[in-house]
């Protein structure tokens, strides 16, 4: 008597938050798709001219010439992804349309800057690198401390607290002591940080808000109060690139890769550590149980706010050498407010790449590569003001963060404080 | 091993939950430990896994004083804790959930998984548990679960097993299954303690009985020579009756009606699948089965919380498959939700405030666009008297009510006004067993004044004896129904039903 | 008669239930001895600075002298501890609300921005009008625009689940360069300047001086009526409204608001947008009454300071009230510290920063104080059985 069937009719009109969101992300593509068509198109005929390498290169490339029709692909890929996410609300694709959506804008936006010129795409993707360096270590910084349920806002005082700190001890004592004193003053506000969230119990946005006023207001006061009058306190050697041999011939990626400095080898070489540590090994696997469930941790005799503590400074530190870049790996004095919320930018890389620090280093490079474009692109003069180059990495942030959370799945206590019982 | 627990007190702040309490717990043997909400079996519990300290008295095993210094030492002296909340990873794979803590361990602090598996293979198969070892969690069903539990405690080597309330969520032949793993346990020589409050099962499977109330022990005996009337009445402190005393039925008009209700979630996996259900005006109608079969979500869908995806829900002859949380509410549907705290209340409000907090905004408490606060006090001090909730002054927050005033105080607010249709899920979960009568009297009342009453719950008892009429749910279908005028279903075929068993036949009304 | 009697002892008992609770030492401590503490032991902190930064103990003197001299020292004092409260309060109204409401608005900074930028170009715009429309409407301008902006991260939490913190932190950055930009276009750049700057405010939108008739240099201006009328509206707003109840509920347990039949992305919106308000509200109060014009980071950092504000006062619009003024007081006194000490005005943002933390973290407070309160009350949770 009960009405039990067991057929489902696919006919039914089904909704459902993913399909939404899905239908809204499809609208964003095919917008994108309309942008290119008829915002960055190119005249017939011309065409966009990418130097791959230099007269100095061991292994020279022919120019990669690329016609303007190029962009009518672009367009014709995003209306694709558009539609499909469209009409099918492919629920499951909609993080990865989203992400190679924006790469395929972000190429037709470049051929269309370039139509007509030449320019030299190698040197733009080393820059992108470069660029994308302190947002992936900050990025990793949120995945240590999120990992172990901590919100890190603080990211964006850490790395400020390391540029300082690089530049100072740096001018005093050279180079190598002002990166580890950068990567220390790192680990105590991380310290500083799971002290407030973890022991006093303070909200967790609040104690990272608190930090970055903190630090920001610090960090101005001595350089005004100080570099101003002593110069050589703020003036310290920057670590050159090392050249890896034979590995940095190869075209295009030799350069990109194995002929930076030491901020983007230990960049990679941290993100492949973290991975093998939260993934494989003892004490990765109860930090993630601290993260996603911290009474079935503290049940199996895990101490939870140790495993708080250690991460969070972990995560300090590792914002601090990506601090120390600033100074240290570029330009080699700290001017105030000099991160101008990379921090920010890393946090929101974290959540792009799932809390995973292979996803967070690629969504750096990512934001790296539409960062190097605003700054390359001033000397192609393009007739879009500066500003709004600018802002693209900030828009594209919100994009991101709008289409993917709820997407992704943070850890599960994350932003939670845990009180013993 | 023999654990002796001696003149053990603990006090959080004024309360005292735990008050020289002895108790002794020994090898191959059952201990049942009965008790009410909030009777203290959890704190006690926790103490002699290691995860509280006590502030008095002493714990022995083997005849030998120890001091935990938490859990880890619990672990180490053999005592293993299954909790009530399953305290499982639901991300971590089933072999992760077991060896976390004690992980084995090879080069550069790698975990071997691969030994891990086979230990858990081991186990599996010597207590016959069949539990999946690369299975996430999350993927399982909660019966499951709790083997998960169990294996987790068998491979720390635990000697002593606490099982805190472990039958909650099981159907009557899931529990079957696992009194079944609990002899074997038994047999093992291990020592276990059966913490319940079901007065039926610590019968049946327990060779000893404790009684804790108000945080001392009321009763020891053995299980053979007791009755459930004495434990009912060592676990209150007065005589009880569980039944609740009501006439047959007199159904009017259908006051809801669902049709083929689909819901989904935000993966876009239906969890309604074509529900079609009534409830009609002066019955009580039960929705029974396994915890995360789609009674939530049913609830969810009658009271608007969540969006249906098709389908068609008629209340009292009006099509409401779409209109808005306030608008069922204003057409007379009180809803009772089964979390108070995450979803019924405001627990920094005052109680006044929480007396209106779905129909703050009716005429009878505004003044233009500001409330009228003298207005709602007094309301709220009328419900408080009405409806017996306790407490000093309505200008107090909702959290310094105990867990049954709250839970009153949530009545008071949706059945004091005219209503035509009572949701109520889960609603005496959490609470002391004076406020669950109370409770199920109001529910009958509202019946015989002519309301549909639709009750969710997870004891099958409380469904039983409350309701005329019994949907079972499985996996987000109906799959059965049941006349239970007069107590006539039966337990075993709503259990098999609840077990998934009764799909596609429909059982006979 | 005993139907009497049961009257008799309902009426008693509804009398006891309406009694008004008195508020105990524990609302005391929260309300007045933490605060307290905080602010005296971020001062002391801001000392001890000073020493690590090489500064004279004569100096680190003066610097406190002047601190206080310059906040509430003489009527010109006030008149620029107050002037420097105005937008604090205003944007900590609006942060305020947010908070109670469970949003973590950090875009205050962004959205005093736009707003003053709204009511720089009303102002100069609309050149010709009357004052009495002039203002108000420029005022008003500056709050839709703020309420606009600040609309879109509410808009992109309640329809996509977007981190506010995350989105009004973004907007804040896309606001610093919008503002450049529109700074450089000919229809709002000042004419025959080369530099970023606005065309300034004429007198029919500007808000009047109030103590200028004692003496002209006195920057005090109506915006304080303004900030006073918002105080009593948010308080108002929150504590005796529907919107505010609703506000409320959401910010303190969602999930039972929405129960309730609360329409959580309505809620989410409309807390956004009149916190966003206020903030453009600050901004048109600054530009109106103090700036005249815009130029490349006007706001100043106003937006940012408004949080430790708005988390100093609880949350309270009373409380927001007294923390703007210290605030301000600490702003202008900071003023009179760099010209009189030579100590740079950026340890007045360390120091505000530091009241947070020991806000923020009250158990903090309790553990560097202990004899400042009784002994911590534990357990108010019961033991669960």
């Amino acid at each position: 008597m009960t009405d039990v069937t067991t057929t489902p009719t696919q006919a039914e009109k089904l909704d459902s938050a993913a399909n939404r969101k899905a239908r809204v992300m499809g609208g964003i593509l095919i917008a994108l798709a309309l942008l290119v068509l008829f915002a960055l198109d190119v005249v017939p005929g011309q065409s966009a001219t990418f130097r791959l390498t230099t007269a100095r290169d061991a292994i020279q490339l022919p120019n990669l010439v690329v016609p303007g029709a190029f962009n009518m692909v672009c367009a014709a890929i995003l209306a694709f992804l558009g539609v499909r996410q469209f009409l099918e609300g492919g629920a499951r694709w909609t993080s990865l349309s989203l992400g190679f959506g924006l790469l395929v804008l972000v190429l037709a936006f470049l051929v269309w800057a370039t139509a007509g010129t030449a320019f030299n795409l190698t040197s733009m993707l080393k820059a992108a690198v470069l660029a994308s360096v302190p947002i992936a270590l900050g990025g990793l910084a949120g995945v240590m401390s999120e990992r172990v349920a901590v919100v890190n806002i603080a990211i964006e005082g850490m790395l400020l607290a390391g540029a300082f700190a690089g530049a100072l001890i740096g001018s005093l004592l050279g180079g190598w002591i002002g990166l580890v004193g950068a990567i220390l003053v790192g680990g105590c506000f991380g310290l500083l940080l799971a002290t407030l969230v973890v022991t006093f119990r303070m909200d967790q946005i609040i104690a990272g808000v608190v930090i970055n006023l903190f630090v920001l207001g610090v960090t101005s006061y001595v350089s005004s109060q100080v570099f101003s009058e002593y110069r050589h306190l703020n003036n310290a050697k920057v670590f050159r690139a090392w050249e890896i041999p034979i590995l940095s011939d190869i075209p295009v990626l030799g350069p990109m890769l194995f002929n930076q400095n030491l901020f983007v080898y230990g960049a990679f070489i941290l993100v492949g550590v973290a991975t093998y540590y939260l993934f494989h090994t003892k004490n990765g696997l109860r930090a993630r149980a601290v993260g996603e469930h911290p009474r079935a941790a503290d049940t199996l005799g895990i101490d939870v706010y140790i495993t708080r503590y250690v991460h969070v400074t972990v995560a300090g530190m590792v914002a601090g050498f990506g601090g120390a870049f600033f100074t240290l790996g570029n330009v080699g004095r700290f001017e105030e407010n000099m991160t101008n919320g990379r921090g920010y930018i890393g946090l929101a890389a974290m959540i792009f790449g799932r809390w995973h620090p292979v996803g967070a280093l690629s969504a750096a490079l990512i934001f790296g590569f539409a960062d190097s474009i605003q700054q390359k692109l001033a000397l192609l003069n393009t007739p879009i003001p500066s500003e709004f180059l600018a802002m693209a990495p900030y828009i594209a942030t919100i994009i991101v963060v709008a289409g993917l959370v709820g997407r992704s799945r943070p850890p599960a206590a994350d932003g939670k404080p845990y009180v013993k019982e | 091993m023999d654990v002796e627990l001696r003149g053990i007190t603990k006090r959080f702040g004024s309360v005292v939950a735990n008050d020289n309490v002895n108790l002794t717990i020994r090898g191959g043997e059952v201990l049942g430990l009965l008790g009410e909400n909030g009777a203290g079996k959890s704190t006690l519990m926790n103490m002699l896994s290691g995860l509280y300290a006590p502030d008095e008295g002493e714990i022995l095993i083997d005849g030998k004083q120890v001091a935990f210094d938490g859990p880890s030492d619990g672990i180490e002296a053999g005592i293993g804790m299954v909790h009530q909340h399953f305290m499982l990873v639901p991300v971590f794979t089933v072999a992760e959930n077991v060896v976390l803590g004690v992980e084995p361990t090879g080069q550069l602090g790698s975990i071997d998984m691969k030994r891990a598996r086979r230990q858990v293979a081991e186990i599996n198969e010597k207590y016959g548990l069949h539990v999946p070892p690369d299975a996430l969690i999350e993927d399982l069903p909660v019966g499951i679960q709790q083997r998960v539990e169990i294996l987790k405690v068998l491979f720390r080597s635990a000697d002593v097993l606490i099982l805190d309330e472990p039958t909650a969520v099981l159907t009557p032949q899931e529990v079957r299954e696992f009194f079944g793993i609990v002899s074997m346990l038994k047999e093992a020589g291990k020592a276990i303690v059966f913490i319940t409050h079901k007065l039926h099962e610590i019968l049946e499977i327990s060779d000893r009985v404790s009684v804790l109330r108000q945080g001392r022990i009321t009763g020891e005996g053995d299980p053979k020579s007791l009755t459930e009337a004495d434990l009912a009445e060592m676990m209150v402190g007065r005589p009880v009756s569980f039944t609740v005393d009501k006439t047959v039925a007199d159904p009017g008009r259908p006051m809801i009606e669902m049709d083929k209700v689909t819901m989904l979630d935000e993966t876009g996996e239906k969890v309604l699948d074509r529900v079609s259900m009534s409830v009609r005006a002066g019955e009580v109608v039960g929705v029974a089965g396994v915890q995360g079969n789609g009674q939530t979500e049913l609830v969810e869908a009658l009271s608007g919380i969540e969006k249906i995806a098709s389908g068609k829900i008629i209340f009292d002859g009006e099509d409401i498959s779409h209109a808005t949380v306030r608008e069922r509410h204003s057409l007379g549907m009180a809803h009772i939700p089964e979390d108070r705290h995450k979803s019924g209340m405001v627990e920094s409000f005052t109680i006044a405030e929480n007396m209106v907090l779905n129909n703050y905004y009716a005429p009878e408490y505004s003044k233009g666009w500001a409330i009228d606060w003298q207005k709602v006090a007094e309301t709220a001090a009328r419900f408080c008297i009405d409806f017996d909730v306790r407490t000093p002054s309505v200008f107090l927050p909702g959290r310094s009510l105990s867990g049954g005033n709250q839970q009153k105080m949530v009545v008071a607010r949706e059945l004091e006004r005219e209503t035509k249709l009572v949701i109520a899920s889960q609603p005496t979960r959490g609470v002391d067993v004076g406020s669950i009568e109370y409770i199920h009297e109001r529910l009958i009342a509202s019946r015989d004044e002519g309301d549909g009453v639709l009750i969710v719950s997870s004891e099958l008892d409380e469904i039983m004896g409350l309701s005329d009429r019994i949907y079972v749910m499985y996996d987000g279908r109906i799959v059965a129904e049941f006349d239970n005028t007069g107590g006539k279903a039966d337990r075993n075929t709503i259990g098999l039903a609840m077990a998934g068993a009764h799909e596609g036949e429909g059982a006979a009304a | 008669m005993t139907e009497r009697d049961d009257l008799k002892g309902v009426n008693e008992r509804m009398r006891a239930l309406l009694a008004r609770t008195t508020h105990g030492r524990d609302d005391f401590e929260d309300l007045v001895i933490v605060p307290l503490f905080a602010v005296v032991v971020a001062l002391i902190c801001g000392a001890l600075i000073m020493l690590a930064t090489a500064v004279d103990l004569p100096t680190i003197g003066r610097s406190f002298v002047a601190l206080a001299v310059g906040s509430v020292g003489s009527l010109s004092a006030w008149s620029e501890t107050l002037t420097s409260a105005i937008p604090l309060v205003l944007a900590g109204l609006g942060l305020g609300l947010g908070f109670r409401a469970g949003l973590f608005n950090i875009g205050a900074e962004g959205q005093l921005l736009m707003g003053g930028l709204a009511a720089v170009m009303a102002g100069f715009a609309l050149e010709g009008l009357p004052m009495v429309i002039h203002l108000p409407l420029t005022l008003l301008i500056g709050a839709s625009v703020g309420a606009a902006y600040a609309a879109i991260a509410g808009i992109l939490k309640a329809t996509t689940g977007a981190h506010e913190v995350i989105s009004t932190i973004m907007l804040n950055l896309i606001s610093f360069e919008l503002l450049n930009w529109l700074l450089r276009q000919p229809w709002v750049q000042r004419e025959g300047r080369s530099d970023p700057i606005s065309k300034s405010v004429p007198d029919t939108a500007a808000l009047p001086k109030l103590l200028d008739f004692i003496d002209p240099n006195l920057r005090l201006h109506a915006g304080l009526f303004v900030m006073l009328v918002a105080v009593f509206i948010v308080w108002w707003l929150l504590f005796r409204s529907k919107l505010g109840f609703a506000f409320r509920a959401s910010g303190e347990n969602p999930s039972a608001a929405n129960y309730a039949g609360m329409r959580a992305p309505l809620i989410i919106v409309l807390a956004m947008a009149t916190a966003g308000a206020l903030a453009g509200l600050a901004g048109a109060n600054q530009i109106t009454g103090v700036l005249g014009r815009a130029s490349p980071g006007f706001s100043a950092g106003i937006g940012f300071d408004a949080i430790a504000v708005a988390l100093l006062g609880r949350s309270h619009p009373v409380g927001i009230l007294f923390a703007g003024i210290l605030f301000g007081g600490l702003e202008a006194g900071g003023r009179q510290m760099q010209v009189d000490a030579g100590v740079s005005i950026d340890l007045i943002s360390i120091i505000q920063a530091l009241i947070i933390v020991f806000i923020a973290a009250p158990l903090l407070v309790r553990a560097i104080f202990p004899w400042g309160f009784r002994r911590p009350r534990n357990g108010k949770k019961g033991g669960a059985a």
